[in-house]
């Protein structure tokens, strides 16, 4: 027995014998890094041009696309009210295009059930590139050339920075489903 | 990855609810989020209480980050104060000696100011800002320019209030929480600032544009007097803000004005003073119609003159 290979008997989420899920840690995970990722931009000073993509948003297309099933459709209506609070766009503005992308989503999978990573990447870009654009339509502020003109670095990073935050998800998944309880 | 086949829900009549209970709820969901968008565009500050409730209860993570941030920022300025120390050193001793000198002229003009004004009989009364504290935060996802300043209604900060740095105006107050305010800065695109230069009285309006620029537009058209390089300073047209703080200096001419850089980059400070109203009587009466002010019943005849520094959110 002892000269067993150690990790025989378990898989990527840790050892198989005695030990289970953490329902809580399950459950919470994904809400929490969506509601965590709304909060980061606030602790940046950008006082030019807007310069980080939208988290929150990006951090919810990530799991909805990386782990299809998990969020409920109607997700959009909690965790886009929180987001509201802090984005600095109209009140009311996360809650309507979360919604909405959620629901879009939903009607795309049921037309491609099958998707490679770079498909998700295309559904993400397009989502965020939406959302960025009307948030420059009903900012509240007049919509100016200059202000549009100013959203290409933040579109750009949006865009690129939505494999990281796949990947993200992905490890956080990981550790979602990580068999910490003793039984 | 495919998606699991939850969305046929088999024969189980529970799951089929849940699932069609889902879609409703979803569905209420942008419903409600468009009719709270509609009613932000027309109420800006309508939900105002929970957004500042919502920055009060971050904002010991907030204060802290602002903390470390200008903490690190001072660390990496002493770090590249050692890069070429010496003829640093030098060009700064000669800076010196001539700024003691000016220093002593203005010394001098100072008290000749003093001297007329008392012969006029103004007073010139010191103001102590309201609060002095960090900028905690900004919303730099979003296309509107809005920072966090650590200092809210506790500390006597009210709407309306100009926010300033040491070296030139950074915003107006737009909203209050407990602990912490929301500034309206130069560069958002609702923002409209009474300006004029600093060497004559060219009187003109500094707006933002979205872009970090700000659009000067001159009221008085005709031949652009503006050159690239003229500093623009607050002219206290509208009561919100004190004359002669620094504004923008003009980087590039236009028709109507220029596009001029802001002077105090908010992301460059570390303290700011949020500064009581200069002139409330002023501000009262520029949100006063004139139609009531002169008490006539049927709407006069009147020239719309611009807003100073009118800011829906």
């Amino acid at each position: 027995m002892e000269r067993m290979e150690p990790r025989a008997r378990s898989d990527a989420y840790g050892s198989r014998i005695n030990r289970s899920h953490s329902s809580v840690l399950a459950n919470i995970v994904p809400w929490a890094s969506i509601l965590a990722a709304s909060l980061v931009p606030v602790f940046f000073i950008a006082s030019a041009l807007p310069l980080l993509a939208p988290l929150g948003f990006a951090m919810l297309l990530g799991w909805r696309l990386v782990r299809p099933g998990l969020l409920p459709v109607w997700a959009g209506l909690p965790l886009g009210l929180f987001d509201d609070l802090f984005s600095g766009q109209p009140f009311g503005y996360a809650i309507f295009t979360w919604s909405v992308a959620l629901l879009v989503i939903e009607a795309i999978e049921l037309r491609m059930p099958w998707r490679s990573f770079s498909q998700d990447w295309l559904t993400a870009s397009a989502a965020l590139i939406g959302y960025i654009g009307l948030g420059w339509l009903l900012s509240g502020g007049e919509p100016t050339v200059f202000s549009l003109v100013a959203l290409v670095p933040q579109l750009a990073i949006s865009v690129i920075l939505f494999p990281t935050l796949a990947r993200l998800c992905a490890a956080l998944d990981r550790l979602r489903l990580s068999r910490w309880r003793r039984v | 990855m495919a998606p699991p086949g939850s969305r046929r829900s088999s024969y189980s009549r529970r799951a089929q609810y849940n699932l069609f209970t889902g879609y409703i709820v979803a569905g209420i969901g942008a419903l409600l989020g468009m009719i709270l968008l509609g009613l932000s565009f027309f109420q800006p500050t309508l939900f105002g209480g929970p957004r500042g409730a919502a920055q009060d209860a971050v904002s010991p993570a907030t204060e802290t980050a602002a903390r470390v941030r200008t903490g690190g920022k001072s660390l990496w300025d002493s770090v590249s104060g050692y890069y070429r120390a010496g003829s640093k050193n030098a060009a700064l001793k000669r800076e010196m000696e001539l700024a003691r000198i000016r220093l002593v002229e203005a010394d001098a003009v100072r008290t000749e100011n003093a001297r007329l004004k008392g012969l006029l009989g103004l007073l010139d009364d010191e103001r102590p800002p309201v609060a002095v504290a960090r900028l905690i935060g900004s919303t730099s996802t979003s296309t509107r320019r809005f920072a966090y300043v650590g200092a809210g209604s506790r500390d006597g900060v009210r709407v309306g209030m100009p926010v300033r740095s040491p070296r030139g105006v950074v915003g107006r107050i737009l909203e209050t929480g407990y602990s912490n305010a929301r500034v309206l800065l130069l560069t958002d695109p609702e923002s409209v600032l009474p300006v004029r230069r600093a060497s004559d009285d060219t009187v003109a309006f500094a707006e933002g544009r979205g872009d970090s620029l700000l659009r000067i537009r001159l009221i008085n058209l005709g031949i652009n007097p503006l050159k690239v390089g003229d500093v623009f300073v607050t002219s206290g047209a509208g009561g919100y803000y004190s004359p002669g703080i620094a504004v923008a200096i003009v980087s590039e001419l236009t028709d109507d004005g220029g596009v001029a850089r802001i002077i105090s980059d908010p992301a460059a400070t570390d303290f700011v003073a949020v500064e009581p109203i200069f002139e409330p009587e002023a501000v009262v009466g520029a949100a006063t119609p004139i139609e009531e002010e002169l008490g006539v019943d049927e709407p006069a005849e009147v020239i719309a003159t611009p807003e100073p520094t009118e800011a829906a959110d």
